[in-house]
């Protein structure tokens, strides 16, 4: 097969979603924000959402998601997702609402709001990047950020005493009765971005059909904020952060489960 | 058909006028003396008529940000507090105005700082009109002075808000959100449909159709230069409003002797001084600033260097009195009277202090009458208080 016999249409593996525009992406190389992104927009292009979906993002690293995917956004205060996207979905009760967040947007500061929206089983998606740090802000501690991990505020490691324990939000979560599905997922390899998808598709499914609030914890690297290659990031995430943070799903009550 | 008049609390009055402005959204989180305002809506169940969604937030903080996302799909949306709930939604009110999104907020006013107290205050005057929030912005400032006049606003405040893309407030406080008075509600108005919304409200967050790019709605932007040119854009905004939506009202203001400035519950209480001052054979006006922001400073400059003095009167420590100080551009003595914490002050009590204050001498052979309107009723107003009394923060 010569070049142009490769590049015909019908002998293409890959191809970039349509929503994801020609934008040059402001993450770090090897940033799991890019190829959630690409997730997220192959599953509302999939699902023929384009022009019934409403992100809201994050702050942090993703505050910019709005500028890679072609749909309509609103850019929520640090924490607060999940409460702006409890309005739109209640006063748009049919088009698809996610939301986008870090672990220091979730986990800390928007705790409340990430609690009180899934308790209530709002039809909605929320996008969890659990990168164990705030990338944004220089690599500061997050609830996330595993004992013994150095960050900016914890160079010394953290340290239980100090800073209590690293929180699995999503277990918690899972508890919850207005949660439908709960999984928890991870994008370093072509078989995890795989199954990635798939959570992904699920969840943009259950808030559709109306079943409860979905999460999908995606278990991530900063390379930057970890001080690492992302080749050495992903290794790493792959030894501790699995360990803490293991794969799968916490739950799941949607239909034909 | 005949009018028909009800009559309500101020706090009811605010929920009856969003069900029939055709607010699309109420959120809000309960906290005294307002709570009546979420209590009515869900006992009203507007969502089974108009289909207005109304829901309790896990706290103020979640209200206000659920007001931001709301608003930002083009809705009509709302939400209502009291005074250290009014707090919690600063920031979100500094996003709104950032991302310049229309939205009413309704602030029942009480005692602080801090917990502080249930009883009527005006201490967050400061707060609505100079920032609360982050950053060089502005909020739309209704005062209503009669529960009528919490019924309108809504509209006003909504109308406003949509007219300008920027947030409005609706500031009062415990005696007119407890307070019963007759009150005309305003005809229904039907909810727009997403239709005319995205025709209204092109900038809305509805789904991107293939025929525009996306709408963002955000008050991010790191390009300093950009932000510097948003924050001019912001600048002329506020200007206009400033130009075209100051509202007043001048009650007994035909060459007055003396004035008093006083706006909300005070300057109800203040058309009861009046009368008094007229029995004692002095002449005073009031002149009641309905808009808090943008301020009436030319119509108190007019007025006010035309008289021997002013009395601010303020449930507060002296708030307002700046602004009217600036108007008058100290050409005139004003000065200020006020309780603190929630003490609701009697109107020979103010009268005697404005005398005291600004050397006022009475005759009383000389007595006169005022046209001062329609004044609180003492009793009235001894009723609410002790009914706020019984209540608990
Ligand atoms: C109210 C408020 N507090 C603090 C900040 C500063 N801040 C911006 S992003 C961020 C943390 C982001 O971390 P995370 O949510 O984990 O996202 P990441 O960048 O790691 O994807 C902080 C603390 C802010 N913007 N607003
Ligand atoms: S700082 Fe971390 S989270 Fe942010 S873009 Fe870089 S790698 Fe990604
Ligand atoms: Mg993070």
């Amino acid at each position: 097969m010569d070049i142009q016999e490769i590049i015909k249409p019908e002998n293409l593996v890959y191809a970039k979603p349509k929503l994801l525009n020609d934008n040059p992406m402001h993450y770090c190389p090897g940033c799991s924000h890019g190829v959630v992104h690409k997730l997220a927009a192959e599953v509302i292009e999939e699902m023929g959402l384009e022009d019934k979906t409403i992100g809201v993002a994050p702050v942090g690293c993703a505050v910019f998601a709005y500028n890679y995917i072609d749909i309509d956004w609103v850019e929520a205060a640090h924490g607060r997702a999940p409460a702006v996207a409890t309005a739109v979905k209640r006063l748009n009760p049919d088009k698809m609402v996610f939301t986008y967040q870090g672990d220091g947007d979730l986990a800390a500061i928007g705790t409340a709001e990430t609690i009180h929206a899934a308790n209530r089983g709002e039809n909605i998606v929320i996008i969890f990047i659990n990168n164990g740090i705030y990338g944004m802000t220089g690599g500061q501690m997050a609830p996330t950020t595993l004992v013994g991990m150095k960050t900016a505020t914890c160079p010394h490691g953290r340290n239980v005493e100090l800073n209590g324990y690293p929180l699995k939000i999503s277990n918690l979560i899972a508890q919850l009765d207005g949660a439908c599905y709960v999984t928890r997922q991870s994008v370093q390899n072509a078989n995890a971005v795989k199954k990635t998808k798939k959570a992904l598709r699920k969840a943009f499914e259950n808030a559709m059909n109306r079943k409860g609030t979905s999460v999908v914890e995606v278990v991530s690297t900063c390379a930057s904020g970890w001080k690492m290659t992302p080749d050495q990031a992903n290794k790493w995430m792959e030894v501790h952060m699995f360990e803490k943070y293991p794969l799968g799903d916490l739950k799941d009550v949607t239909e034909g489960n | 058909m005949a009018e028909e008049v009800k009559l309500m609390k101020g706090n009811e009055a605010i929920a009856h006028a969003a069900i029939r402005y055709g607010c699309d959204g109420y959120f809000g989180y309960p906290i005294t003396p307002q709570s009546e305002v979420m209590e009515t809506l869900m006992d009203e169940a507007p969502w089974e008529t108009t289909g207005m969604v109304v829901l309790q937030a896990e706290s103020e903080v979640a209200a206000i940000n659920m007001v931001y996302g709301g608003a930002a799909c083009g809705k009509a949306v709302m939400t209502s507090s009291s005074s250290p709930g009014v707090s919690l939604k600063q920031e979100g009110i500094s996003y709104m105005a950032g991302a310049e999104l229309p939205g009413l907020i309704v602030n029942i006013m009480r005692g602080g700082p801090g917990l502080g107290t249930i009883q009527p205050s005006q201490a967050d005057y400061f707060q609505t009109t100079k920032g609360g929030g982050h950053g060089d912005y502005r909020l739309i400032t209704l005062a209503p002075a009669s529960v009528q006049e919490m019924a309108d606003f809504v509209k006003l405040g909504f109308d406003l808000s949509f007219k300008y893309c920027n947030p409005a407030m609706i500031l009062s406080d415990g005696i007119i959100g407890q307070m019963m008075e007759k009150v005309v509600l305003p005809d229904y108005q039907p909810r727009r449909s997403e239709e005319q919304i995205r025709k209204d409200c092109p900038w809305s967050t509805l789904g991107k159709p293939e025929s525009r790019g996306r709408n963002v709605i955000t008050s991010l932007e790191l390009d300093s230069a950009e932000m510097e040119k948003n924050n001019i854009r912001f600048q002329k905004k506020y200007k206009e409003i400033e130009e075209n939506e100051i509202r007043y009202e001048e009650i007994n203001c035909e060459n007055p002797e003396y004035l008093i400035v006083a706006f909300g519950s005070s300057a109800r209480i203040c058309q009861k001084v009046m009368e008094i001052a007229a029995s004692e054979g002095v002449k005073v006006g009031l002149l009641r600033p309905i808009t808090l922001w943008p301020y009436p400073y030319k119509a108190i400059h007019d007025l006010g260097v035309k008289v021997k003095g002013i009395l601010c009167m303020e449930l507060n420590a002296g708030q307002m009195i700046e602004d009217v100080r600036l108007a008058v551009e100290c050409k005139v003595p004003v000065v200020h009277y006020g309780r603190l914490g929630g003490i609701v002050p009697d109107p020979s009590e103010v009268w005697e202090a404005m005398k005291a204050k600004l050397d006022i001498k009475t005759s009383h052979s000389d007595k006169t009458t005022a046209e001062t309107g329609d004044s609180i009723d003492p009793d009235q107003l001894k009723e609410v208080i002790s009914n706020l009394n019984k209540m608990v923060p």
